[in-house]
């Protein structure tokens, strides 16, 4: 991957942008409104100094930077499965029960039942594509706004959910594997290789598409600028592993405690896969043009009715997977799994991090960062003895600075052309 | 589906050639509004065929039929010399017909170059060919001479009118499309950028695609059609050749559906026309 630039491809006459070119690329298209992820990454370093000033010793320490990653995994994946509604202009209310429900379904499969925790696992994700594919088809085929269906479904699940564990009850999760899924960590050398295998992966995808651009006398991103990508992303990752790696047990001689934990392998292969799935498939460039214009999609030939169903399907099916990690944290399913807050804290995660209510904007990357800035929101404010009452006012303040974000770079990128 | 001749309605129109596109006999109605009447229309490779007729003529339910956003109620739509159904788009653009829509059905939130390939993205093993598709955007936008847009990854949102106009033309001629039908492409653009479009729909013609111009602005049928077909409240008043008519003559079979020998007879432009008139129809008056 050394040789760049052999004298063929230079003789194309395809200019190649300078690192240089590069930023001031991205500083024009910042200004002209196109913020993208920008607010969130701000957002979530001046969070992280605000609560290391004030707490110190507590906020920084490598158990509560575990416990935060913990805390934020469901709300991530969570936020992930909106991304596929919001982006096609609709929204899922249900989403947070849905996570109970399927949740609710595996534990009576795991110990009622008393199958194994894959048949379990498997029957609540299809428990999850059921509502899904449900609210998807009424959606879809007969036109009822999702707000509504979704609406029903929030207020039907609940029941069902209620239902399923009986008033005042709960299901507690025995099973190790399930125990593990959001409480264990991996082995140190487990944590080492995931890393390697994530930048390597990254770099390595980079720069062949750079290449293959290339190839075909288009512009490419400079060898530099992919590098440097390469290079922020190994240090910011390369610090959480070497952090995570230290011992953060408070007595040793009970338990060890170290290692990066087992859900961040879950979240990276569920990044990845969905971010290939939106970015790089024709049914995710289908996503973004059903909700940027569904009548231009619909006259392109593109089925804008299984594109819904299928979006509506794949959120339902991610939040069954939320389901999981919330008992997994929790030991245990009560009728209040997935409830309260849940889904709008999802929601909420997911505009934090640049998706657009209004459709056709927004990334997976985006569940990412919005998730982990409301999880710091939530653990710092913990931290720091808040009243829940505090905590929900901070946090709706920054909703509310999020959205603002969102309807100014708007106006801007109207302004300016971009959108 | 009844069985008529394809033979040319007008051997002039064509220059002895068979026509691309031929309707015989074509209706639709939405519940009681019958909105085409046996239409009949000729559409040759190589030509710019104007369609005109005042609002409500009939011209955009004729060609979302033609390009199969819905089936005709009766008649017979051969294409390329052979009987055809078609009843979605998909079927539409399988024949090599292409739609530029008056609103331009873009997705503003994706890039020109997505915008092209939308519906229709290449990909391989499952996964988005974006290389092969720039490649090809550039190659079709440089063989119709489009030299206005700055870069092809740009949002189709920040492009001037003209040049969204021309992403969308340009889109009808990545197919290899042999029919491309234009509905009111010139509608919302300044005097430059008009003649720029003008330009262009010249130049699919003389590529060798059949070209169907809706418009409503005789300037432009007059500077780039071949041929001109009237429809008058929902039936074909006259497919003519350009040349063999004056403006006025144009002018008359819009707003009454005759003039002179060309056209419907008397008899029956009266009616076609609506209850309540009498005299003549003004242009006002037929909207």
């Amino acid at each position: 991957m050394t040789a760049v630039l052999t004298p063929d491809e230079v003789q194309t006459g395809t200019e190649e942008p300078s690192v240089r070119d590069s930023i001031v690329d991205y500083v024009a298209r910042v200004r002209g409104g196109d913020v993208g992820a920008l607010p969130a990454v701000l957002g979530l370093v001046v969070l992280t100094i605000v609560f290391t000033i004030l707490r110190p010793s507590t906020f920084t320490n490598a158990f509560n930077f575990a416990n935060l990653i913990h805390q934020s995994a469901a709300l991530i994946v969570l936020a992930m499965g909106l991304i596929f509604v919001l982006l096609l202009g609709e929204i899922d209310l249900s989403a947070g029960y849905t996570a109970g429900t399927a949740a609710a379904v595996m534990g009576i499969q795991l110990t009622r039942d008393g199958h194994p925790w894959y048949v379990s696992i498997v029957v609540g994700l299809v428990t999850g594509a059921v509502i899904g594919a449900a609210i998807g088809l009424l959606v879809s085929r007969l036109g009822i706004p999702s707000f509504v269906v979704t609406l029903a479904a929030f207020l039907g699940l609940q029941g069902v959910l209620l239902k399923l564990i009986g008033e005042g009850g709960t299901i507690s999760i025995r099973d190790k594997t399930l125990l593990a899924l959001n409480n264990n960590n991996l082995p140190l050398w487990a944590g080492w290789v995931l890393l390697v295998a994530v930048i390597g992966g990254y770099a390595g995808v980079s720069l062949s598409r750079a290449a293959a651009r290339r190839k075909g006398g288009l512009r490419a991103d400079a060898f530099g600028v992919v590098l440097s990508k390469v290079a922020v992303l190994a240090v910011l990752l390369g610090g959480a592993t070497a952090y995570l790696s230290r011992e953060r047990s408070r007595n040793t001689a009970v338990t060890s405690i170290k290692g990066v934990p087992e859900v961040v392998l879950l979240l990276i292969v569920l990044l990845v896969v969905m971010n290939f799935l939106l970015g790089r498939t024709a049914f995710g460039r289908h996503v973004y043009a059903v909700g940027g214009n569904a009548e231009a999609a619909r006259r392109s030939g593109i089925n804008v009715q299984r594109v819904k169903l299928t979006c509506f399907m794949i959120c339902s099916t991610l939040a069954s997977v939320c389901g999981f990690l919330l008992a997994s944290y929790d030991n245990s399913i009560s009728p209040k799994t997935g409830g309260s807050d849940t889904l709008l804290y999802g929601v909420g995660a997911a505009v934090i991090g640049g998706t657009s209510l209004f459709g056709g904007k927004g990334k997976m990357t985006d569940a990412v960062l919005g998730g982990l800035v409301i999880s710091v929101i939530i653990n710092g404010m913990g931290l720091l003895n808040q009243e829940s009452s505090v905590v929900y006012m901070v946090t709706g303040a920054v909703l509310l600075v999020a959205a603002s974000v969102d309807a100014i770079s708007r106006r801007r990128a109207a302004s300016t052309g971009r959108v | 589906m009844t069985s008529v001749s394809k033979a040319p309605l007008n051997t002039e129109l064509g220059g002895g050639e068979q026509p691309l596109l031929a309707l015989r006999g074509v209706n639709k109605s939405f519940g009681a509004v019958q909105v085409l009447q046996e239409v009949d229309l000729d559409v040759f490779p190589g030509q710019v065929t104007a369609l005109v007729g005042d609002n409500g003529a009939g011209k955009s339910t004729l060609i979302k039929g033609i390009a199969g956003i819905y089936g005709f109620d009766g008649g017979s739509y051969s294409f390329d010399g052979h009987d055809v159904t078609v009843t979605n788009p998909k079927q539409a653009n399988a024949l090599g017909i292409e739609v530029v829509y008056q609103d331009l059905a873009l997705c503003d939130n994706l890039d020109i170059v997505h915008n092209l390939f939308l519906g229709r993205e290449l990909s391989k093993g499952g996964r988005l060919d974006e290389a092969t598709m720039e490649r090809r955007a550039k190659e079709t936008l440089a063989s119709l001479s489009v030299r206005t847009v700055k870069s092809i990854r740009q949002q189709v949102a920040s492009l001037s009118g003209g040049q969204r106009q021309t992403v969308a033309i340009a889109r009808s001629v990545l197919w290899n499309s042999k029919l491309v039908i234009l509905d009111e492409p010139t509608a919302a653009l300044g005097v430059a950028q008009t003649e720029q479009v003008l330009k262009l729909v010249r130049r699919l013609a003389d590529h060798g695609l059949a070209v169907v111009l809706i418009s409503h602005n005789l300037n432009d049928v007059f500077e780039v059609a071949d041929n001109v077909s009237v429809l008058y409240l929902g039936r074909m008043a006259a497919q003519v050749r350009l040349q063999a008519v004056t403006r006025n003559q144009v002018v008359e079979l819009i707003t009454s559906g005759r003039s002179g020998d060309l056209g419907m007879k008397a008899a029956e432009s009266l009616a076609t026309r609506p209850a309540g008139h009498t005299g003549t129809l003004t242009a006002e008056e037929a909207s």
